[in-house]
């Protein structure tokens, strides 16, 4: 089975672009300490708002921080932030679906009002108003987002419940006295994972999105931590002399959030069986 | 039609009531009284505040009547006032505000419809053309473009190197002595950067929507027919398709009501727009707690307008639901 899903994979020219940048990313954030040529915090002070140069290939910021080195280290942050803020929301996700669509009835009512209301509030305000209570830090953003998120991957497993629950193998493991918890976790969720595994790629790519733009604001991670998007917030104060400062980070962001997307689309359809039936 | 759309009324109260909910249970979040921690964490808060907000929120009663008596006040648009030092009523804040969030919305709402359905028009009857081709790449950057980012770029091209939008408020400083016309034009100028970049967010998702939703449309018989019968090309694609390929899209558009309005408060503070996204953003810099939740919920009630807009659009369109 994973032959044959690799095997589609690869003829998807995009989704294999994709792929090979988040393992690139993937790299670069495991190896920041060796390849940043600075440590991120290390302040030259000669050199202070610097453009582009063989000193500091990125530039500098406004205290004398190498940019390069800086991002290096800014993209530990945001993939971290992506992926435990997806681990968070799925795991909700796949529990509150799960229970809606195995029980049905009234639990089923109640928890689908619930993600009505969540996916109602514009989700920016919640996750400020939620982070003026708790305070910005980099465990809270994590935690807020994967809160904040989850409602996407509950329909998605409801969804899928509400179809295997009438197939034979899930009445034939009632019939034979499994316990809800069994036939739940052992027999329905692993028929239900490839949507979910497909949502959790591209819930990375908005979680990163997201990070970025808290921090932006001054309400992500807080510097001294680099991240990206608290380098565009420099940028955006030195917008008239610093071009470097807004334009890097920005590309960064750009690059993960595309092929994190391009890779989550294309096995999608890869594991989308309509697709390759007809072929 | 009526029945319909009474049935959505009741649903999106019972909505609301969860909103207040949520924001009620979002105060309530840290351990011990709401304002055991406020003070704490807020050095700004006066003992006088304290008990204000003590009171406000009858922190002496049991949980559920502190709820329905907050309710209560909330329901008259009565959220307390203000930490910052003008003490201003909060619903008196959040007010004067409204119009221009809501301006720059609508706008940027009619900029998407502009641009986004002719190019997913257009990709979907020339699908794997070159252009549809193109068009598909640039949807996947523009899903990717984080929109401050985006805002960044044109403000240093258009305000720093270029010098011919202004980067930043929603009038210059001249304002006052305009004639009127110079007053439009001068608004107009000062808008162009903020609705654009809220848009663009919306762009990608929408004509993506509307390229897909005419795909399937095409396809189907009716289309087949008014071609038979001998209908230019434009006039089948423009009269007869779009009109269907245009429902999915009502719904999608109020779908996308909380993401533009959650937006204003990047977009806002990035511009110094005077719009109830900057106001939220301010009040989490300075935990200006009454404002944040009154700003919650009065966000969270114009997102179910939004929706319920978009419910009486669909029905006002598509007799199909109209009769049910």
């Amino acid at each position: 089975m994973w032959l044959v899903l690799i095997e589609r994979l690869m003829r998807n020219r995009l989704a294999v672009i994709g792929g090979v940048l988040v393992i690139g990313l993937f790299i670069v954030a495991i190896l920041a300490p060796f390849i940043a040529p600075y440590q991120p915090d290390y302040i030259d002070r000669y050199h202070i708002l610097d453009p582009p140069s063989s000193k500091h290939l990125l530039g500098t910021d406004d205290i004398g921080r190498d940019v390069l080195s800086r991002m290096l280290y800014g993209s530990r942050v945001s993939l971290s932030v992506g992926f435990v803020a997806v681990g968070i929301s799925t795991i909700i996700g796949i529990v509150f679906g799960a229970i809606a669509g195995y029980y049905g009835g009234i639990i089923d009512r109640i928890i689908m009002r619930f993600v009505d209301v969540m996916l109602s509030i514009p989700s920016f305000f919640l996750i400020l108003s939620v982070i003026a209570f708790v305070g910005p830090s980099i465990w809270n953003i994590m935690i807020i987002i994967g809160l904040t998120s989850w409602m996407g991957v509950a329909r998605l497993v409801r969804a899928e419940f509400l179809s295997l629950k009438s197939r034979e193998f899930v009445l034939a493991a009632r019939a034979i006295g499994a316990s809800d918890l069994r036939i739940i976790f052992k027999h329905m969720l692993p028929n239900s994972l490839a949507p979910v595994i497909v949502n959790a790629v591209l819930g990375v790519a908005s979680a990163v999105l997201l990070e970025s733009a808290l921090s932006f604001l001054g309400l992500g991670v807080q510097p001294p931590r680099p991240s990206w998007g608290n380098i565009l917030k420099a940028g955006q104060a030195n917008i008239e002399i610093a071009w470097w400062l807004s334009v890097f980070p920005g590309i960064a962001i750009l690059i993960t959030v595309l092929s994190y997307n391009l890779f989550g689309e294309g096995l999608r359809d890869a594991l989308d069986p309509r697709i390759w039936e007809r072929r | 039609m009526v029945t319909y759309l009474f049935k959505r009324a009741v649903e999106l109260s019972v909505t609301l009531f969860g909103i207040t909910l949520l924001s009620f249970f979002i105060l309530h979040l840290a351990p011990g009284k709401p304002t055991d921690v406020l003070t704490e964490l807020n050095p700004k808060i006066t003992p006088e505040a304290r008990e204000r907000l003590e009171k406000y929120y009858n922190l002496d009663k049991p949980i559920i009547v502190q709820y329905l008596l907050w309710l209560k006040r909330v329901v008259r648009l009565d959220f307390g006032e203000s930490f910052s030092t003008d003490r201003r009523p909060v619903w008196q804040k959040i007010k004067e505000r409204i119009p221009i969030t809501l301006t720059i919305n609508i706008l940027s709402m009619l900029l998407i419809l502009l641009i986004a359905i002719p190019i997913g028009v257009t990709s979907a009857t020339r699908q794997y053309s070159l252009y549809d081709k193109i068009t598909t790449v640039v949807v996947f950057v523009g899903f990717a473009m984080p929109g401050f980012w985006l805002a960044l770029l044109l403000m240093m091209l258009f305000g720093v190197q270029l010098q011919w939008l202004p980067i930043s408020g929603i009038k210059s400083l001249n304002y006052e002595n305009l004639s009127f016309f110079g007053k439009i034009l001068d608004m107009g100028k000062h808008l162009v950067l903020p609705v654009f970049v809220s848009a663009f967010g919306g762009l990608a998702g929408i004509s993506r929507y509307m390229r897909s939703s005419m795909l399937e449309v095409i396809r189907q018989d009716y289309i087949t027919t008014a071609r038979a019968k001998g209908l230019p090309e434009n006039k089948v694609i423009y009269r007869h398709a779009l009109r269907n390929a245009l429902l999915p899209i009502i719904t999608i558009l109020g779908l996308s009501v909380p993401g533009l309005i959650g937006g204003s408060v990047i977009f806002e503070q990035i511009f110094s727009i005077p719009g109830m996204g900057r106001l939220f953003w301010l009040s989490v810099m300075q935990r200006d707690y009454p404002l944040i939740m009154g700003l919650l919920t009065i966000g969270a009630f114009l997102t179910l307008l939004g929706n319920m807009l978009a419910d009486f659009c669909y029905a006002l369109v598509d007799p199909r639901i109209r009769r049910q």
